[in-house]
Parts: C-alpha cells; sequence; structure tokens
C-alpha cells in the first residue's frame, strides 16, 4: 500500500503538481542521482570531486535541500567481500553546481570513471528538517 | 567583570601585550587571594632498625617510593584535550510529542514518537513499540525528520528512569568463560530485562492514549514512510 496517500492531508504531500510518468523508477528513504562526471574545465578534470544530477532538482534553489547529505555509489563486483559482492563509495553533497539542479559530491574515495552516468542513492541524512 | 579591554592589536595578529602579560594584568590590588591551600602534612622518611652486624644498624625508608621504571627516551606526552563537544541543539521544529520519520539504521522508514531530548543530546523516542514494533530507543537528531504532526502528551510523564544510563550497554566481563564461548559458537541473545519492559509498556500507555483520540493517527505511526515515483525530498512538505 501506498503510504503517503492514506493519511491526513498536510503531511508529505508532494508541493508542486508532478505527473507521475516524469521520473523513473521508486527509491524508498533516498533522491535517486546520477553521475554526470568530474569536475572539469574544457581540458582539464578534478577527479576529486563529482558531478550530480539529483532527479526532480530543476534549479539551484531546490538544491538548498540537499547540501550536506550523504551520497552512496552503490555498485557490483565479481569478488565477495566481507560476504557480500556489493560495494558502496559514499559521500557528501558539498555545493550547488550551475544553475540547474546540479550538484557537486566529495567521495570517501574518488569516483571510478566507470561511473559517469550511473546511477547513485543521495540519503535524506543529516536531515535538517 | 566589565572593563576596558586588556589587550589591543597593533596590527594584523599582533596583539600589544602577550598572553602573560594580559594575564598579569588582573588587579590583584583589589582582589583577595582564595586562600593558601594547605599543605599535606608532610609524611617523615621512617628509620628501621635493621638487623645483622655490619649493616650500620638503621636503614632509612623515603615516605613516597621511587619509581622501578624509568624510560630509556623522553617521550614527548601529548597536551591535554580542553575541548569539549558542546550538547546538540534541538531543531525547533522537535517538540516532545512530534512523529519523527527514522531515516536510517534497523527502523528506518518507521515513524515514531518523540519524548525527549536526552543529556547527551540524543533524541528519546518510542514506536509506540505495539504500534510499529520500534522500543523505546536513542537516535541521533540528524537521522530523523520531523514532521509537522504531533501527539498530544505531557513531557513531565516521562519517567525520569529513562536517561543515558538507562540505555548503556550491560559489560560482558566474564573473562572466564571466553575460551568455552569461542567454541560453543554464538551467544544467546538474552531476553530484555523485566523493568525495561514493564517501562516500555508505562511509557507507551501514556502515548497510546493520546494516539487514540485522533483519528487515523494508529494507522499513521504503523505505516512505514517511502518515497514513491516522482516524489523529490525537496519537494515535501513535511
Amino acid at each position: 500500500m501506498n503510504a503517503n496517500t492514506c493519511f491526513p492531508s498536510g503531511h508529505e504531500e508532494p508541493r508542486s503538481g508532478r505527473s507521475e510518468t516524469q521520473h523513473s523508477r521508486p527509491a524508498t528513504l533516498y533522491a535517486k542521482g546520477r553521475v554526470l562526471g568530474f569536475k572539469r574545465a574544457k581540458r582539464n578534470q578534478r577527479p576529486d570531486i563529482s558531478l550530480i544530477q539529483i532527479e526532480g532538482v530543476k534549479t539551484a534553489a531546490d538544491t538548498d535541500f540537499y547540501l550536506g547529505k550523504r551520497v552512496a555509489f552503490v555498485y557490483r563486483a565479481k569478488r565477495e567481500v566481507n560476504g557480500s559482492k556489493i560495494r558502496c563509495i559514499w559521500g557528501r553533497i558539498t555545493r550547488t553546481h550551475g544553475g540547474s539542479g546540479a550538484v557537486k559530491a566529495r567521495f570517501r574515495n574518488n569516483l571510478p570513471a566507470k561511473s559517469f552516468g550511473a546511477s547513485v542513492r543521495v540519503m535524506m541524512y543529516p536531515s535538517r528538517v | 567583570m566589565v572593563h576596558k579591554p586588556r589587550n589591543s592589536l597593533l596590527a594584523s595578529g599582533v596583539s600589544k601585550y602577550s598572553r602573560s602579560q594580559v594575564i598579569a594584568k588582573r588587579a590583584l590590588y583589589k582582589r583577595k587571594p582564595a586562600g593558601t591551600v594547605a599543605a599535606a602534612p608532610a609524611v617523615a622518611n621512617k628509620t628501621v632498625e635493621v638487623k645483622g652486624a655490619k649493616n650500620g644498624g638503621k636503614r632509612v625508608i623515603a615516605a613516597s617510593k621511587a619509581p622501578r621504571f624509568y624510560a630509556a627516551e623522553d617521550v614527548p606526552t601529548p597536551l591535554k584535550n580542553r575541548k569539549h563537544a558542546g550538547t546538540a541543539k534541538l531543531r525547533s521544529t522537535i517538540v516532545p510529542g512530534t512523529v519523527l520519520i527514522l531515516l536510517a539504521g534497523r527502523y528506518r522508514g518507521k515513524r515514531v514518537v518523540f519524548l525527549k531530548q536526552l543529556e547527551s543530546g540524543l533524541l528519546l523516542v518510542s514506536g509506540p513499540f505495539k504500534v510499529n514494533g520500534v522500543p523505546l530507543k536513542r537516535v541521533n537528531q540528524a537521522y530523523v525528520i520531523a514532521t509537522s504532526t504531533k501527539v498530544d502528551i505531557d513531557a513531565s510523564k516521562i519517567d525520569a528512569q529513562l536517561n543515558d544510563a538507562y540505555f548503556a550497554r550491560a559489560k560482558a566481563g566474564k573473562k572466564a568463560a571466553t575460551e568455552e564461548a569461542f567454541f560453543e559458537g554464538e551467544k544467546k541473545k538474552e531476553p530484555l530485562a523485566e523493568n525495561k519492559v514493564a517501562l516500555q509498556k508505562s511509557t507507551d500507555k501514556v502515548i497510546l492514549e493520546a494516539v487514540n483520540k485522533v483519528e487515523h493517527l494508529r494507522q499513521y505511526l504503523s505505516a512505514k514512510f517511502s518515497l514513491s515515483k516522482g516524489q523529490a525530498p525537496h519537494a515535501l512538505k513535511f
């Protein structure tokens, strides 16, 4: 059951009227994002900071909610480590990038270039709400 | 005490007086010393009679023993740390009775009732247990979203026993048993102490009374929070 529609109004209702066909895949307690690439100028790039596009975030003003939030790049590997083939690189969103809702993030270890275009989970914590 | 500043800046980063000079400017002429601390009664060295000829007859035993070990090299000791972390400031949106959404941990997604902030800064929270399986629990403010829903509970009714010490882990100090336990395999999970179960029930009773008065609130608390298709957290109004 969709927990969000059955309850007293005024709780967790999306402020903007958003049609359901606009965004793909449901996520639970995180917002979905994509890795756009590294921070870069035309010919040089700085791999320590990655650019992330968060779903549903279209303007720089909207990104304020996400600053400081932790981000997880989850990926699969062939070799099992600590009982799992799934691995994760954690990071945090540090600042806005540009005017259209992209965001810069710094990870504990730099993201591999293989991750460009891959999904990233933007958690809702540390929460300031 | 408010008075004219004791120090001044000559240029950026350069003060007129050094630290010790500033402290020396304390107007001692108008302050009385706190009273000298009485010196601990000096314990005299003991003189003991020793038997045997050619032994000198007496030994002087020092009041405080010399150390048995001297390090070969001088080891630098780290400076004392005088910083303490302050306790977290409670967000204005979090008030006793607020329904919180847990964002991480075993109970992530659960909606839970806030009871009070503990001395460590952590939030004391309860499901209530009957409603959604979340027991009395401490939670960090950063991992919680405060909703605008509030349960009408009286903060003073929360048992005073519930503090950080209540949640301290029981020390497993059975050193003798470790070897056997190692070979035995998994530790048995001990059932929760009876007084803790009783405290859970009594605290929840107070909460449930208030919850049952509001229509749908019980079902709201038992439902989990989840972002669904097209929902962006920055656009949600909690």
